[in-house]
């Protein structure tokens, strides 16, 4: 890097809980950073605000329940950073690659160099598919969250949740608060599983509490709850009707008109693979992450990796995590960095990492899934490519990598490009090669992260739009872009014969 | 522990050539093993636009193309799969009338070649095209030209090859390939050995280094096609589109997801490429304006690969000049899909038979050892098929 000129802003990707406490340890440090936030609001998911419009009028309690001050404690931050930071809602960061990012927003895609960039990316719900996964009315755990907090409603009247993990209870809990029915909570996990973890478990007294406290509610007021559950089927043709599972020798039958239906979390790493870090399998998480040191450098020079995106480890984790990303940024850059305070992040740190270790032991990844699976669910629903298709492949082309998989058989080659499939293509082919997940790679991200409207306008350096403009692009001047050194290609008008 | 194999033939590179030689000597009953550094058919072969074009090729290619025409067509018989291969016929557009000028002279030399060349105009695109951007004036149609899954195809070759015989040797970088006078010893580090009596280059854009070690040096580099997919979309276009002098190629798979290609993506390290940034929204602003029905569709993913390319657009195919016994088949130039399994047929005609009724002395690996390869290749005008790999 260029040490006489003066260093780029720093970028954030993500404003929910990582991403704003390192805003905020970037501004205490006199810098000003860019925060590239897909999201209109500031939260994150786990602190998804609903629209900013009227109508939408739930009080943060109701919303968040016992994280209600965790969350109104980051929307004023984040308020009170506003003066000080370049915030940008709406923002998909869709490519990245040498030290540039491709930001789309309002239809325009342009360009953001950087230097330090703290990718906090978050996680999405990890899909297991099972027979029926697709009948309309199923949805994630996270999904059906998102629904209540963002958009004030509920995924359906009569609710059933399955799944495993804290998110679980947690969402059954605040579906039955907010006044939905919640026919049933069915947990792949045991009670054994939970008693083995308990002395972790107790190291994070309150979070057990909560737990507790969810489950107790939940049964006060009525609500069924089933252990070591093996689903089935979600019964059902143009809605959902039924769900179906097997617990304790017999078979379950509940009626409802949704499914909630969720098996942990997986990171959002793909950025940080088209950034070149370097990866390694993360057995807790049954995934390949992002290696990084404690403080969050990842591989890469000047690449900082924090929150659920890096390795699930929940909100509280998150805003640990981010702070402390940050401070290795600024100690990176030469800055003065409380060195005492990194030690303390550090140590939380690692306390939540065992904290999070007892979680997974109690609500551990059901490792007879790929199994239990039937040749024809559909384990890719871009591309419809059903769990039969790839053992196929797996015995008719001697197929054993996940990216071969995804080149002979298209899976995860679709519109979510194998950020929602990629886990469980993955377990079905380590089942059927006769290995662990570990052993079959992971899928190679391509750009673009999310799809990209082919139409959209492009914002470019001076420079590439003249090379663009050569190729036959038309020109224009895009009175946003014209703040910067910046031209916009109006690619709409086409090219010139 | 140094693991040996004595074999007849030994192939370095699981590409479309290379497996496809290694099929037809194995039914042939001549023994060979392949050694491949990745997987067969994941690099150029596998991860390229997919056209199945004869149209547009230089003369030379004439002999290959056609050959390769004959294979395409008996393709589920010659490795199992159709590898949805289609004959949807290849437009191949025209912005200028210099442009439509150019086509009518194509049709005129290839004239005999069973292409049947048709040249449309504006008002002819519009009857049948009708979705084709104002900036087109003309085209000439191949009728029997079409497009194929490269990433089907391509590893195809390789399992088929495996079922008649041949030794498949994955994840086997080959670290050294020498002659010692009677054979060719090819080593992969201290794991592996081959002896073997010939040796077929045929590891596309690292094939030049390992000519080099045989004393024939090559003006081979990489190129990286930049290629993108749309979201699946109702089904418009037919025929596969290629353009006059260059810059964007087209074709619809049965799913409704428009392949599209023009620009370049970058290098990575020398073993991989990335789609870059440089040339996606020249890519993006030509497909919008080329196919009105893409307006309002979106790219959900972009990739590239490393091709092995000659100055002048034409693969080094036959005997190596220095040592009896080699043979090469390199530097498609983006250009090798349609033509590798004619290719390794030759290749499999030149060891088993000692020759091979295919005119292929144009791909000489000497051509260039001339001072007159300068004069004759001045600046390397610019062609489509470097640009649309077939």
């Amino acid at each position: 890097m260029n040490s006489t000129r003066a260093p780029l802003q720093p970028v954030i990707i993500g404003a929910g809980p990582a991403g704003i406490r390192a805003a905020q340890a970037l501004v205490a440090a006199g810098l000003r950073p860019r925060v590239l936030d897909e999201s209109a609001r500031a939260g994150g998911q786990i602190y998804r605000q609903p629209p900013a419009v009227p109508g939408f009028m739930r009080a943060p309690a109701t919303l968040y329940g016992f994280e209600h001050r965790k969350a109104s404690r980051l929307h004023r931050l984040m308020a009170e950073l506003a003066p000080n930071i370049d915030y940008e809602p709406g923002s998909m960061v869709w490519n990245l690659s040498d030290g540039v990012l491709d930001v789309l927003r309002d239809g325009v895609s342009r360009q953001v160099p950087y230097q330090h960039l703290i990718l906090a990316t978050g996680a999405t719900d990890r899909v297991l598919p099972m027979p029926g996964w697709l009948t309309p009315g199923v949805y994630t755990l996270g999904g059906a969250q998102v629904a209540l907090k963002y958009q004030g409603c509920a995924i359906g009247s009569e609710v059933v949740f399955m799944g495993t993990g804290p998110l679980l209870y947690l969402v059954a809990y605040q579906y039955a608060k907010a006044g939905a029915r919640v026919a049933a909570v069915l947990d792949t996990a045991s009670f054994g599983d939970r008693l083995a973890a308990l002395p972790g478990l107790l190291r994070a007294p309150v979070l057990l509490a909560k737990g507790l406290y969810y489950m107790a509610w939940l049964r006060r007021h009525g609500v069924a709850l089933h252990e070591q559950v093996r689903p089935l089927r979600v019964v059902g043709t143009t809605r959902v009707e039924a769900v179906e599972c097997e617990s304790g020798g017999h078979t379950l039958s509940i009626p409802c008109d949704a499914l909630g239906y969720g098996l942990g979390l997986r990171s959002e790493t793909q950025l940080a693979s088209l950034a070149g870090c370097r990866y390694a399998y993360h057995a807790r998480d049954r995934a390949w992450l992002p290696v990084r040191d404690a403080a969050g450098r990842s591989s890469v020079s000047g690449v900082y990796l924090a929150g659920d995106g890096a390795a699930i480890a929940g909100a509280d984790a998150a805003e640990l995590s981010g702070e402390r990303a940050a401070l290795a940024l600024l100690q990176d850059m030469g800055s003065p960095v409380d060195l005492k305070r990194a030690g303390r992040l550090d140590g939380k740190l690692l306390r939540w990492q065992r904290i999070r270790d007892a979680l997974e032991r109690a609500f551990p990844f059901p490792e007879v899934w790929a199994d239990s699976i039937t040749d024809d669910v559909m384990i890719c629903r871009c591309e419809e490519i059903s769990a039969g298709t790839l053992r196929a492949s797996v015995a008719g082309q001697g197929t054993q990598e996940l990216n071969r998989l995804k080149a002979l058989t298209r899976v995860g080659m679709g519109r979510c490009q194998g950020r929602m499939c990629g886990a469980a293509a993955a377990e079905v082919l380590a089942r059927a090669c006769g290995v662990g997940p570990d052993q079959v790679g992971r899928l190679r991200p391509q750009p673009p992260v999310k799809p990209i409207p082919i139409h959209m306008m492009v914002a470019m350096p001076a420079a590439a739009a003249t090379a663009a403009s050569a190729l036959g692009a038309s020109t224009a001047v895009s009175a946003k872009a014209a703040k910067s050194v910046e031209r916009t290609v109006d690619l709409s008008q086409g090219g010139q014969p | 522990m140094m693991e040996r194999i004595n074999t007849e033939v030994v192939i370095i590179g699981g590409g479309i050539v290379g497996a496809s030689a290694a099929l037809f000597l194995s039914r042939r009953g001549v023994p060979v093993t392949l050694l491949e550094a990745a997987v067969c058919g994941a690099k150029a072969s596998g991860v390229n636009y997919g056209g199945v074009r004869r149209q547009g090729r230089p003369l030379e290619q004439m002999g290959l193309t056609c050959r390769a025409h004959e294979l395409w067509a008996q393709l589920p018989a010659l490795i199992g799969t159709d590898g949805e291969y289609v004959r949807s016929g290849h437009l191949k557009l025209a912005r200028s009338e210099a442009d439509m000028t150019a086509l009518e002279t194509y049709r005129q030399a290839t004239r005999g070649h069973g292409m049947h060349l048709r040249l449309l105009d504006r008002a002819e695109l519009n009857r049948h095209y009708g979705w084709l951007g104002e900036e087109v004036i003309g085209g000439s149609l191949c009728p029997d030209d079409g497009h194929a899954n490269p990433r089907l195809v391509s590893p195809a070759f390789a399992l088929a090859a495996k079922a008649a015989g041949a030794v498949i040797r994955e994840s086997t970088s080959v670290t050294s390939a020498v002659h010692d006078g009677r054979h060719f010893i090819v080593r992969s580090d201290n794991t592996l050995e081959v002896r073997a009596s010939y040796l077929l280059n045929c590891a596309g854009a690292w094939a030049g280094h390992f000519a080099e070690g045989f004393g024939e040096v090559v003006p081979e580099t990489s190129i990286h096609p930049l290629m993108m997919v749309t979201e699946p979309l109702p089904l418009f276009m037919g025929v596969s589109l290629g353009m006059q002098g260059g810059g964007i190629y087209a074709r619809q798979v049965a799913r409704g997801n428009c392949v599209i290609g023009g620009g370049r993506g970058l290098s990575a390290d020398g073993n991989y490429a990335r789609p870059g940034q440089n040339d996606i929204p020249a890519l993006l602003g030509k497909a919008a304006s080329l196919l009105k029905p893409l307006r309002g569709a979106q790219v959900i993913r972009f990739w590239t690969g490393v091709e092995g390319n000659m100055p002048d657009h034409n693969p080094v195919v036959g005997p190596s000049r220095t040592t009896p016994g080699l043979f090469h088949a390199f530097g498609f130039s983006g250009a090798g899909f349609q033509i590798g399994p004619a290719v390794g047929e030759v290749l499999a005609q030149l060891v088993a038979d000692g020759h091979t009724d295919i005119p292929i002395d144009a791909f000489r690996i000497d051509r260039y050892a001339a001072a007159a390869h300068e004069a004759a290749c001045p600046g390397h005008p610019f062609r489509e098929q470097t640009l649309e790999a077939s």
